[in-house]
C-alpha cells in the first residue's frame, strides 16, 4: 500500500476574494519528487503560499493532508516544525541579522517546538559548516547580513542549506532555479539530489523544463490557469518544453 | 498586511501584562511631607547632613525654579503634574543605621535584587563590576570600592561625595548643566536625592566598567537622580546605567541630571539601559522621565560616547549631548528607542562644536509600535571658530502596525564654512514578506520580530559593553514581547 506525503484533493484557493486554485488534486507518495510546470499567472506560487500557509491564502473548497493529517490546522511555524520546508522563489532580506543568527534561531525554534533540546553556538556552527560545504557556501557568507546584498545564486543556495539543515520531511522548492545561471543550477540541483531520500518527498514548483533535466521527478504535473490539466513521467517535461503550454491546454 | 494587523492585535494582548519587574518591596519609607517647599529642601538636605554650601546651592535653584514654567516644544502629551502633590524625598528605613556590607543589608532589599537580576551577588564580584545601586534615593550597597580605592578612583554616592570631596564636587557641580539650564534640570538642582559621583585621576585607566542600577520603588515619589563623572587628563572610564522600576499606576516624576567631564585626552564612555515602567495597554501609569544629561568635552583631544536602549516610560524627553569644546574633541551618540503603546518618546542629542577639528557622530534607532509615538530631535551646531567640523548623523525608523508615529526634527546651524556636515534618514517597516519568511523557518512571530527589530538596531548594540549588549538584546525581546511580539 502507498505510503502518502502529501494529498490535495480538489484544492480551491481565493486571495482577495478571487478564486486562483479552482480545484487541484494532486498527490505524492513518500519518497517521490514531483514537479509542477506551468506558465506565469498559473497559480504556482499560489500553491506553494498555501501548503506553507500563508495569510491571505483562503481555501475555499477541497483539503490537504499531510502524513495523514489535515494540514490546514497547523500554523506556519509548527508546519515547519513537523517538517514542511518551502524554499522561496524570492528569499528576503532581512538587515542587520548574521546569516548564521538566522540559522542558529531557526534551527532552535524548531527543536524546542519539537520538545528537543536546542543546539548550543559550537554545534550549530559545526552542523552548519558541514552542510556548508557542499553548497559552496563560505564562512564570509554565513556571517553577512540574511540575503542582504546576496547575489540570485547565492540566496537559491542558502535556502538548500537550510533545507539540508531542517531535514523537512516534504519539501517545497518554489521556481528555484529563476535567476540562476547553468552552474549555480547545478550546484543547488546537485545539493536537492543529495537530499532525495526515501523517508522525504519534494515537490519541485518551475517554469522551465531545464532544472527537471538536473532534478529527474517521479512525476510531472501540468497546472495552467488553476488547474492540473495533465499528469505524466519525467518526459512530460521535455514534452512541454518541445510543444509549450498552449497545447497541453487545449489537450 | 494581515500578518502585521496581527501582529498588532497580539501585541495589544500581550502588553501590560508582560512588564516582568513589576512588583512593589514592602519597606518601612522614611518620607519628607508630600508636596515643595523651602522646608522640604532643607529636610533633604539634612537628612543627607550636607555642609551649608550645598544647602545654599539647592536653595538657590529652588528660589530659580519657582519662576521658570514647564517647557512644551516636545513632541509629548501629558496632564500638567502637580508638583505640589507629590514626595520629594523617600529613603528604606534601613538606610538610617547605614549598612557596611551586604549582610547588614534589608533582605527584602536584597530579594529586590533579585528578582531583578540586579548583579549584587558573587557572580557578577566575580565578573568584575563595581555595582553601586540606588534604592530609591539612597545607595545601600557599595562594592569593590577597595580595588576602586587602589587606582585612585572614587566611585561612591554623590551624597558621600559631597560630604568627603567638597573640593572637587564644587569645582565642577553645575558646570556642564548650570543650574537653571531647564526647568527639570533646575528642580532636580534642589531636590535631588543622590545618585553616583565619579573620579577617575589623571592618566588612570579604570579597572573595571562601573555600574549602576536605579531604581523607582516608593509610590507617589519623584526620582532626582544626580551623577557626575570627572576624567581627569588622560584617563578612561565606561560607566553603565541600568535601570528598571516596579508596577504602578499613577504616574512619577522622574528629572535625573547627569554631568560628565572629559579633560585633555580624557574619555568616558557612558551607557544607559533604562527599562522603567511604560504604562498598561490603556496608556493609563508609566514613569514620566525628564533627564538632562550632557557632556562637556574640555579637554584638547577627549571623547565623549553616549549610548542608550530606551525602552521604558510613559514619556522620555531626554537628549545626551555633547559640548565638543576642546580642539580635537570627538562626541558619539548612539541611540535605540522602543515605543509602544501609548509610550511617547522625544529623544536625541545636541552636538555642539566649538574646538577645532572636532568630529561627531549621530546613530539613532527609533522603533514604534501600538499608538506609540518615536520622535528624534537632535541639534548640530557649528560655532565660528570650530574650523573643519565634521559630524555624520544617520537617523533609522522602524513602524510596527499602522497606527503608531516616528517623526525626525534635525536641526543643523552651521557657522563656520570649513564644515561638512551629513544627514541620513530612513523609515522602513517589517514585512509581510519578512514575517512569513520566518514562520516558514518555525519562527514565531513574537521571536520574528525580536530577531528583525535587533537585526535593525545592531549598528548601536555593538556599542554597549559586551555584558550589556547581551542584557539589552534580551530586554528588546521583552519590550517587544510587551511592545511587539
Amino acid at each position: 500500500m502507498t505510503e502518502w506525503m502529501l494529498e490535495i484533493d480538489n484544492l480551491h484557493v481565493a486571495v482577495d476574494g478571487k478564486e486562483i486554485l479552482k480545484g487541484i488534486t494532486l498527490s505524492i507518495p513518500t519518497g517521490e519528487v514531483h514537479a509542477v510546470m506551468g506558465p506565469n499567472g498559473s497559480g504556482k506560487s499560489t500553491l506553494s503560499y498555501t501548503l506553507a500557509g500563508r495569510e491571505g491564502y483562503e481555501i475555499t473548497r477541497g483539503r490537504i493532508l499531510y502524513q495523514g493529517e489535515d494540514l490546514t490546522k497547523l500554523a506556519p511555524e509548527e508546519r515547519a516544525t513537523r517538517g514542511v520546508f518551502l524554499a522561496l522563489q524570492y528569499p528576503v532580506e532581512i538587515p542587520g541579522v548574521a546569516t548564521l543568527t538566522f540559522l542558529k534561531t531557526a534551527l532552535n525554534a524548531q527543536r524546542r517546538a519539537r520538545r528537543e533540546t536546542e543546539l548550543d553556538a559550537m554545534r550549530v556552527l559545526k552542523l552548519i559548516r558541514e552542510k556548508a560545504k557542499a553548497l559552496n557556501i563560505g564562512e564570509e557568507m554565513l556571517k553577512r547580513p540574511l540575503n542582504a546584498g546576496f547575489s540570485g545564486g547565492e540566496k537559491k543556495r542558502l535556502e538548500i542549506l537550510q533545507m539540508a539543515i531542517f531535514e523537512p520531511k516534504l519539501a517545497i522548492l518554489d521556481e528555484t532555479d529563476s535567476g540562476l545561471d547553468i552552474d549555480a543550477l547545478k550546484l543547488v540541483a546537485e545539493g536537492v539530489n543529495a537530499l532525495r531520500a526515501p523517508t522525504r518527498a519534494m515537490l519541485v514548483i518551475t517554469h522551465y523544463q531545464r532544472l527537471l533535466t538536473h532534478i529527474v521527478p517521479n512525476r510531472v504535473h501540468v497546472l495552467t490557469k488553476g488547474r492540473i490539466v495533465k499528469s505524466g513521467g519525467s518526459d512530460l517535461a521535455l514534452e512541454l518544453e518541445a510543444s509549450g503550454y498552449e497545447n497541453v491546454e487545449a489537450a | 498586511m494581515v500578518a502585521v494587523r496581527e501582529t498588532t492585535e497580539r501585541v495589544a494582548d500581550l502588553a501590560g501584562e508582560k512588564y516582568k519587574y513589576g512588583f512593589v518591596t514592602d519597606i518601612e519609607m522614611v518620607r519628607a511631607e508630600r508636596g515643595l517647599n523651602e522646608n522640604t529642601v532643607r529636610f533633604i538636605s539634612a537628612k543627607k547632613g550636607e555642609p551649608e554650601w550645598m544647602l545654599e546651592w539647592r536653595l538657590e535653584a529652588f528660589q530659580r525654579w519657582k519662576e521658570m514654567t514647564e517647557p512644551k516644544w516636545a513632541r509629548v502629551h501629558y496632564p500638567p503634574i502637580d508638583y505640589q502633590n507629590a514626595y520629594y524625598y523617600a529613603a528604606p528605613k534601613s538606610q538610617s543605621d547605614a549598612p557596611k556590607s551586604l549582610d547588614e543589608v534589608d533582605p527584602k532589599l536584597l530579594e529586590t535584587y533579585q528578582k531583578l537580576g540586579i548583579p549584587l551577588s558573587e557572580q557578577k564580584l566575580l565578573a568584575g563590576v563595581a555595582v553601586d545601586a540606588v534604592f530609591d534615593s539612597v545607595s545601600v550597597a557599595t562594592t569593590f570600592k577597595a580595588k576602586l580605592t587602589e587606582a585612585g578612583v572614587i566611585f561612591c554616592p554623590i551624597s558621600e561625595a559631597i560630604r568627603a570631596y567638597p573640593d572637587l564636587v564644587r569645582k565642577y557641580l553645575g558646570t556642564v548643566v548650570p543650574v537653571t539650564d531647564n526647568f527639570f534640570a533646575t528642580l532636580n538642582s534642589a531636590v535631588f536625592s543622590d545618585g553616583t559621583f565619579v573620579y577617575v585621576p589623571k592618566g588612570v585607566r579604570c579597572p573595571m566598567e562601573l555600574s549602576t542600577y536605579f531604581r523607582i520603588n516608593a509610590s507617589e515619589t519623584g526620582q532626582f537622580e544626580r551623577t557626575l563623572i570627572i576624567a581627569d587628563e588622560g584617563s578612561y572610564v565606561s560607566y553603565l546605567e541600568g535601570c528598571t522600576a516596579p508596577k504602578r499606576d499613577e504616574n512619577q516624576l522622574h528629572a535625573a541630571v547627569v554631568e560628565l567631564v572629559a579633560l585633555e585626552k580624557a574619555e568616558i564612555k557612558y551607557s544607559t539601559v533604562q527599562n522603567w515602567y511604560p504604562g498598561d495597554a490603556e496608556g493609563k501609569g508609566g514613569i514620566y522621565n525628564f533627564v538632562t544629561k550632557r557632556g562637556d568635552c574640555r579637554g584638547k583631544g577627549s571623547k565623549i560616547s553616549w549610548t542608550q536602549v530606551e525602552t521604558g516610560s510613559a514619556i522620555t524627553w531626554k537628549y545626551p549631548s555633547c559640548i565638543l569644546r576642546g580642539d580635537d574633541t570627538v562626541g558619539e551618540f548612539y541611540s535605540i528607542a522602543i515605543t509602544n503603546n501609548f509610550q511617547q518618546a522625544d529623544t536625541g542629542t545636541k552636538m555642539i562644536h566649538l574646538g577645532r577639528n572636532t568630529r561627531s557622530r549621530i546613530v539613532s534607532k527609533g522603533i514604534s509600535a501600538g499608538r506609540a509615538q518615536n520622535t528624534y530631535r537632535g541639534l548640530v551646531s557649528v560655532h565660528p571658530r570650530a574650523e573643519n567640523a565634521r559630524n555624520h548623523t544617520q537617523c533609522d525608523s522602524l513602524l510596527i502596525g499602522s497606527h503608531c508615529g516616528a517623526h525626525t526634527v534635525p536641526y543643523i546651524e552651521s557657522r563656520n564654512q570649513t564644515a561638512k556636515l551629513e544627514h541620513e534618514a530612513t523609515t522602513s517597516k517589517i514585512s509581510d514578506d519578512q514575517l512569513f519568511y520566518c514562520l516558514t523557518r518555525g519562527i514565531p512571530q513574537e521571536e520574528a520580530v525580536a530577531l528583525i527589530v535587533n537585526g535593525f538596531c545592531r549598528d548601536v548594540l555593538q556599542q554597549l559593553p559586551m555584558e550589556f549588549a547581551v542584557e539589552a538584546q534580551k530586554l528588546v525581546g521583552i519590550s517587544l514581547e510587551g511592545s511587539v511580539g
